[in-house]
């Protein structure tokens, strides 16, 4: 099984690696091998990174990839079992006492998380936290050189401002500048290996383009070997130099990032690939709206919007002179990174936000000033899908409940019809029958989707808000869940507003879009004008921040951002 | 806002709150059908004693002109009656007791160190018991340490004081002779003598008490520990015993700092059981004898008063919350 290694030992090489979950209650995950008590989870892994090069690991949630990364620092959950053999720079970890695995942590082996913000402590401050990993592998220096030390660090991984950030608690900094400081404490003792699991997925995509930049950077620069976690084929076209695929425990197939790209041999990673939506790959949606639509009621209109939120420090806001017309049957996406009003736009038209200038129509009521009765007919026109459907639906309701809740609302249908209604809904959605009287958390996430898509449909609504509908679910499933949403509209007729980071998933989905920045709609149009010929200069560097799945394309794209940043 | 502004608020919350305690307490004992007046006349009362002991306490007003007459007297202090017999109760004056012929500020000033004296220790000595214990029931989750002390807090939350109290008092007081059955010396006459005589309080009220810090503890610590920066600590290299000793009790301590501050606060107003059981004239045995006697001005002092700590430990718990959490902006 093992392959002879020629040369100094790589970084980190594993070999063999199985990990194993005592059984907690009933672990029922597909293709999960029972072994009286004990479910393995990872069977039999072979990986080997070198020093200056980035192996990236990918699969889907439930793939097995960050437990394997964890199992590389020795911080498996303790009902959790690793066999195999584990070398960082020849030696062996598996097994290894405490107390060599604890003076590896941190020194051999730096490690970056997925959420910058949870991954520090809240209570102490960011230079505090950089200190301690200093201190924890170098009691010997002294505190004004560990000071000295983080400030330097910070530079390094090019924080504007590093004497501010290290006084800074969590909360008082940015997700970049956080992930930029997690970083800094990840290489504060050079060290030879780096984990990164999902070092962008919490971030926004020009905050992503940044952080992965850093990344190569750093690896060639300290000649650090990078074990990197990931989901995102864009990302892995970005960085990685290797690419070991990984799919319910096993790896599938391993080969260098291009020869992946250019040619997939398993069948796997080629439906891997091929789920993702692709920037640049035109709709075949329906065409846009007639010339006459201007004169018919539209399905949602914001005119001159303002939305302000008073906070402690003053007043904000999220909604800046925004108007914005979704014809009935229209397909419109709404782009934007994080804290740029879209989801304040779009619980605007629900007439959960009030506005503080303009107006907001849904189906020609203006939910700004609708009271009662007419509020609640203008939102039975309404549908919301929001981004995570475990939390979105209630987990004490079955999933019929869930579905029937808008009908007796908003309809007087009695209960066997309500009952006929969500079978209807349910196989509309592609869904089995039985699965009506199922609790959500008995559902897969994609499943849970179809659910919460076919609830907001339940009234037949003349707009269809879908707020980060697919973030949360792994790519095959998002491409499923949109592929539904496509045909649901083309069969149903609905007008959608569809909000997303993902260009490349509005592109593939809309016929018109919004791009907003900062409150602001810089630029709206069709779709195919804005993202193949973006005229404002954020929308540019939004579209040259997003990372494509082909490593040839994606270095020409990476040229062409460091140029814009350079000039903005 | 800023930090002065918003303790500013607070403490002006505070006065408004305590007004209207002070407003429903003076109600609920003032317009009881007990009178004063009578149970002070004595025996036999005509009704121009009865009327003249009414003037004398100033019953003979309405209600309103007697609760003014009352805050007036936190400020300015009052007097009741005229002349040669009459008494002066000086500023703060919650009152005069005439059972006991002294200013209810004068036998809050004299019971609040022995209430205070019990309720610090026992505090100090449950924080550190149910905290540590909790701590240790959380990282040997499952184990049977951790369902002893489960059973154990249990039993702690559930067991009356005067029977703990009791039991105590037969165990180490009369069989084992090794500490005092009851009674207080003030700290000031002999510290030894005062430790002495309170240790045995102290850890009766600490063992029914930390039972909850156990379960709090226990609880908050499970949650910290799946936090994603307790990975980050061990991912450092960090020790064990750091990762928990500093990332997670520093945020397992901002819940059980509130409940702490709250507990302390209702205690410093009177362990009325713990007192009785002791034999200690603390203000819960005062309030006690007060309702015991219908001693009516003695008992909305003492209310008043232990209204006043309980608020003031919400008010410090607020503005130490601030210092504890720096995501807690004050005011914010």
């Amino acid at each position: 099984m093992t392959a002879p290694t020629p040369g100094p030992a790589p970084a980190l090489a594993v070999h063999d690696l199985r990990i194993a979950f005592a059984r907690e209650g009933a672990d029922t995950r597909p293709g999960a091998v029972g072994d009286g008590g004990v479910t393995e989870v990872v069977h039999g892994v072979d990986f080997a990174v070198e020093r200056g090069r980035v192996l990236a690991l990918v699969g889907e949630s439930g793939s097995g990839k960050s437990v394997t990364a964890m199992s590389v620092l020795g911080l498996l959950p303790g009902t959790a079992r690793a066999t195999g053999r584990i070398e960082i720079d020849g030696a062996e970890v598996l097994g290894a006492p405490e107390e060599t695995l604890r003076a590896l942590r941190g020194r051999a082996v730096g490690t970056v998380f997925q959420e910058p913000s949870s991954a520090l402590n809240p209570v102490f401050t960011v230079g505090d936290q950089i200190v301690e990993a200093i201190w924890a592998h170098h009691p010997e220096t002294t505190p004004a050189q560990r000071r000295q030390r983080v400030v330097e660090l910070l530079e390094a991984v090019g924080v504007a401002d590093p004497r501010r950030i290290a006084r800074s608690y969590p909360h008082q900094a940015s997700g970049g500048q956080l992930q930029r400081a997690v970083i800094a404490m990840a290489i504060s003792n050079d060290p030879t290996l780096l984990i990164a699991d999902e070092p962008t997925t919490a971030l926004d995509v020009t905050v992503q383009a940044g952080i992965l930049e850093l990344l190569r950077d750093l690896t060639r620069r300290l000649d650090t070997a990078v074990l990197l976690i990931t989901h995102d084929m864009g990302v892995v076209a970005d960085v990685a130099d290797e690419v070991a695929v990984m799919e319910q425990g096993s790896i599938v197939e391993t080969a260098p990032t291009r020869q992946l790209f250019a040619a997939p041999r398993h069948a796997y990673t080629r439906s891997l690939l091929g789920a993702v939506p692709e920037l640049g790959v035109r709709s075949r949606g329906p065409v846009p709206a007639d010339e006459d639509a201007g004169t018919t009621t539209a399905a949602a209109e914001l005119v001159d919007a303002v939305v302000t939120f008073r906070g402690s420090s003053g007043t904000t806001t999220a909604v800046d002179h925004v108007s914005l017309r979704i014809e009935p049957g229209e397909f419109v996406g709404l782009v934007g990174e994080s804290g740029s009003g879209k989801s304040t736009i779009g619980r605007t038209l629900s007439g959960l936000v009030p506005l503080t200038s303009g107006r907001a129509l849904l189906a020609g009521i203006d939910v700004g000033t609708a009271r009662g009765s007419t509020l609640r007919r203008a939102r039975s026109e309404l549908g919301l899908v929001f981004q995570d459907p475990a939390s979105s639906l209630n987990p004490r309701h079955t999933v019929g409940r869930s579905i029937a809740d808008p009908l007796r609302l908003h309809t007087d249908l009695d209960q066997p019809a309500r009952r006929a209604r969500v079978l209807e809904l349910l196989d509309a959605v592609r869904l089995a029958p039985a699965l009506a009287d199922r609790y959500p958390h008995e559902l897969s996430g994609g499943q849970r989707q179809r659910v919460a898509i076919a609830r907001a449909l339940s009234c037949r609504p003349t707009l269809l808000i879908a707020d980060e509908p697919t973030s949360a679910l792994d790519v095959s499933v998002q491409q499923q869940i949109l592929e539904l949403l496509r045909r649901l509209q083309a069969e149903l007729g609905f007008a959608c507003l569809f909000i997303s980071h993902d260009l490349a998933v509005v592109g593939e989905l809309t016929t018109r879009v919004g791009v907003l920045r900062a409150g602001r709609l810089v630029e709206q149009g069709p779709t195919a004008t804005v993202l193949g010929d973006p005229q404002d200069a954020y929308t540019r560097r939004l579209l040259a921040a997003v990372p494509v799945p082909d490593p040839e394309r994606q270095a020409e794209r990476r040229r062409r951002w460091r140029e814009l940043a350079e000039t903005s | 806002m800023t930090f002065a502004r918003f303790v500013l608020s607070r403490l002006a919350g505070m006065v408004i709150v305590l007004l209207a305690i002070a407003l429903i307490s003076y109600l609920i004992f003032y317009l009881l059908p007990a009178n004063p007046a009578q149970l002070s006349c004595g025996r036999p009362c005509t009704p121009d004693r009865l009327a003249q002991a009414e003037a004398f306490m100033g019953l003979d007003k309405p209600w309103w002109a007697q609760f003014l007459t009352f805050l007036g007297g936190f400020f300015v202090g009052r007097t009741f009656g005229v002349g040669g017999t009459a008494i002066h109760c000086d500023a703060p004056c919650f009152g005069y007791s005439f059972r006991l012929s002294e200013s209810v500020t004068q036998l809050i000033a004299e019971r609040a160190p022995v209430t205070f004296s019990i309720a610090i220790g026992a505090a100090v000595l449950w924080l550190l018991l149910g905290v540590s214990t909790g701590v240790a029931s959380a990282l040997r989750r499952g184990s049977l340490i951790d369902r002893s002390l489960t059973t154990l807090s249990v039993a702690g939350v559930s067991a009356p004081a005067y029977l703990v109290g009791l039991l105590g008092i037969f165990l180490f007081g009369f069989t084992l002779n090794m500490v005092p059955v009851g009674g207080y010396v003030p700290l000031t006459q002999s510290p030894v003598q005062w430790l002495w005589h309170l240790i045995l309080p102290w850890i009766v009220l600490a063992l029914l008490n930390a039972a909850i810090y156990t379960r709090l503890t226990r609880g908050e610590m499970l949650e910290v520990m799946g936090e994603d920066y307790i990975r980050t600590a061990r991912a450092k290299g960090l020790r064990e015993g750091r990762v928990v000793g500093r990332h997670a009790l520093r945020n397992v301590l901002i819940p059980v700092a509130t409940v702490f501050g709250l507990d302390l606060g209702s205690l410093l107003g009177g362990a009325i059981l713990t007192e009785k059981v002791f034999a200690m004239q603390g203000l819960g045995s005062l309030l006690l004898d007060a309702v015991g006697n219908l001693d009516l001005q003695v008992l909305v002092g003492v209310t008043l008063f232990s209204a006043f700590l309980i608020i003031l430990a919400n008010v410090v718990v607020d503005i130490s919350y601030g210092l504890l959490d720096p995501r807690v902006k004050a005011g914010g």
